[in-house]
């Protein structure tokens, strides 16, 4: 009597947890699809303030696309050799440079806006162009890229593999492309996962380095907020949600096949 | 090939002398054997030749008439086995086995071919397909050694290519990688700490201690005629007879032993299987241990000389724990070698 009564109240906890998580979620996203918030479900439901949204915010939509890209693009540019010289060479030296490589993670965004600010806003045509953001996004992202594929490569003997490659007769290059690169992929494909999936829905930094011709998908979200309808910005969270649900599922599922192999 | 190291040593940066200048040769088809215990040298040794170690200032390297010490590793065209095999996780057996093929710029149906044939050699066709991992540690150490035979290396290096094996696995694989290394007709050098290992593969013997090679010679040659103390316990595990020696006799705690030669000066070796157990032999020991092994008892003996003797003892029975037997030790068994200070 007393166990099935712990699993009562067990089961009601469990689910007063989901329900405080998901039914705001669900609510504001019956709001966006909803003809009159104010007037309830009763009022029917449409997809006019979702074509409404569109109509305001493909363009911040689209940048927050265009940038995750680019970002993606440079953290691999930069952190897939970074994470191969941190493995080649471990020792106290690579430690630290791996810290100081993830310090981002410890610096709040704003700071670290206000620092890029300070440097550069006097440059105007970087400080109004959209790579401004972008180098915000690199560097706050890196960490992530730089760990992530370190973690497969410290799990490999990657020396001794090499070497073997070498013996074939594969130049330093061809060792990279050949050995390296292949047995990095689980982790280059969970840190670019999680590069793309941060970048689209990072808020912080990109909210004090945007202008008002530059609003990313996260920055928009709260313009929808602040002079919208609600209707209107809660079809645009549900957009947001279409967006970032798969790729955090992605994320994930990489994440945790790379972990996998890094044990 | 013919190989030829001149003056080849290896200091690292913080001092350490983990390769005397050292001279070698090794003749075309020969098979080579560094043995000695772990840290003597043998595997910089061999990482020098690979060209994965850069030797010090005055070694030379020579591949028959070509001068590498300079060249780097993957112009070497050396095949080299690793003690962890170090197959490539990404790639299929077929596909690390044509990797050599494929560095050298062979046509595709050419590598096919050429790989065919190696698996064929290596008896390793019904595993073409499969990854890495799906493989034993038997059919991985074969799949390092397709590897490394499939772009016709000058020079095959192979760093204890076994000891990664279980021991029955080991020595199944020992006879069939002898046998394999002569079907090749390869130059090979073979690093180890297993003497068994050294003498069943091995043309020649180079036996290494502390950075230097101290014997070379055949099996049979450094099992008879070992010319130091180290030599002598490494090959055959041969045990030092302390005594005081007067002119042809040995004063043992256990008797005394007649010398084939002047003792005075020498450490006097023997092996196990010539201390035989005679009821009319001159010496007497206790018995300490009997451990049957089969084919023959191995016995320990105390009270001999100061340390434990063994003995094989091939008699249906065996003495009891605590008898006091009789020993005899012909003399032309006896191994007679200079002195040596913190020898074995």
């Amino acid at each position: 009597m007393f166990k099935s009564k712990t699993k009562i109240l067990q089961l009601a906890v469990t689910l007063s947890a989901c329900a405080f998580l998901l039914v705001p979620t669900i609510l504001s996203v019956m709001a966006g699809l909803t003809a009159n918030y104010f007037k309830g479900i009763s009022s029917g439901l449409t997809l006019k303030w979702i074509y409404q949204v569109w109509e305001l915010y493909a363009d911040s939509i689209f940048l927050s696309l265009w940038l995750a890209f680019a970002c993606l693009i440079c953290t691999l540019i930069i952190g897939l050799p970074a994470a191969y010289g941190l493995a080649r060479n471990p020792g106290w030296l690579s430690r630290l440079l791996e810290e100081f490589i993830s310090l981002p993670l410890a610096v709040p965004g704003l700071a670290l806006a206000l620092a890029l600010l300070q440097l550069y806003g006097s440059m105007k045509g970087f400080r109004a162009s959209w790579t401004f953001i972008l180098v915000g996004h690199v560097l706050y992202t890196l960490p992530f890229m730089v760990r992530s594929i370190l973690a497969v490569l410290a799990a490999m003997d990657l020396k001794t593999l090499e070497e073997g490659a070498a013996t074939l007769g594969a130049s330093p290059w061809q060792r990279f492309r050949d050995i390296v690169v292949p047995n990095a992929m689980p982790g280059i494909l969970a840190g670019s996962l999680t590069v793309v999936t941060l970048s689209i829905g990072e808020f912080n930094l990109t909210w004090m380095l945007h202008t008002p011709y530059l609003k990313t998908l996260p920055v928009g979200l709260a313009d929808s907020y602040a002079s919208m309808r609600l209707e209107i910005a809660s079809a645009y969270t549900l957009v947001f949600f279409i967006l970032i649900v798969p790729l955090l599922m992605a994320m994930q599922w990489a994440s945790a096949r790379a972990q996998r192999i890094a044990q | 090939m013919t190989l030829r190291l001149t003056h080849t040593a290896k200091t690292y940066p913080d001092g350490t002398k983990a390769l005397l200048p050292t001279d070698l040769s090794v003749e075309r088809g020969e098979i080579v054997s560094l043995l000695g215990p772990s840290g003597c040298g043998k595997t910089t040794l061999l990482r020098i030749i690979a060209g994965l170690e850069t030797p010090d200032a005055g070694s030379d390297i020579w591949f028959d008439d070509d001068n590498v010490t300079a060249l780097p590793v993957e112009r070497r065209q050396v095949g080299m086995v690793f003690q962890s095999y170090a197959l490539f996780p990404n790639m299929s057996v077929r596909a690390n086995i044509g990797y050599g093929l494929k560095m050298q710029k062979l046509s595709k149906p050419e590598i096919e071919a050429r790989v065919t044939e190696v698996l064929e050699m290596c008896q390793l066709q019904p595993f073409a397909g499969r990854a890495i991992t799906a493989l034993s540690g038997g059919q991985r150490q074969r799949v390092a050694l397709a590897r490394a035979i499939a772009p016709r290396p000058r020079l095959l290096l192979l760093d204890e290519p076994l000891s990664a094996l279980d021991a029955s696995l080991r020595e199944a694989l020992r006879d069939e990688l002898a046998v394999l290394l002569r079907e090749f007709d390869i130059t090979a050098i073979f690093v180890t700490h297993d003497q068994d290992e050294a003498m069943a593969i091995a043309d020649r013997v180079a036996v290494m201690s502390q950075g230097r090679v101290v014997q070379s010679g055949t099996p049979e040659d450094l099992y008879r005629n070992p010319n130091s103390a180290f030599v002598a316990g490494f090959v055959g595990n041969a045990m030092a007879l302390r005594g005081r020696a007067d002119g042809t006799a040995l004063h043992l705690d256990g008797g005394v032993l007649s010398l084939p030669s002047d003792g005075g000066g020498q450490t006097v070796f023997v092996r196990a299987e010539d201390v035989r157990i005679n009821d009319d032999g001159p010496l007497h020991g206790k018995v300490e241990t009997v451990t049957f092994l089969g084919t023959h008892y191995r016995i320990n003996l105390s009270g001999v000389t100061s340390n434990l003797l063994a003995s094989i003892h091939a008699g249906q029975e065996a003495p009891e724990v605590g008898e006091t037997v009789k020993l005899s030790i012909k003399p032309e068994a006896l191994m007679l070698l200079p002195n040596e200070t913190g020898g074995a």
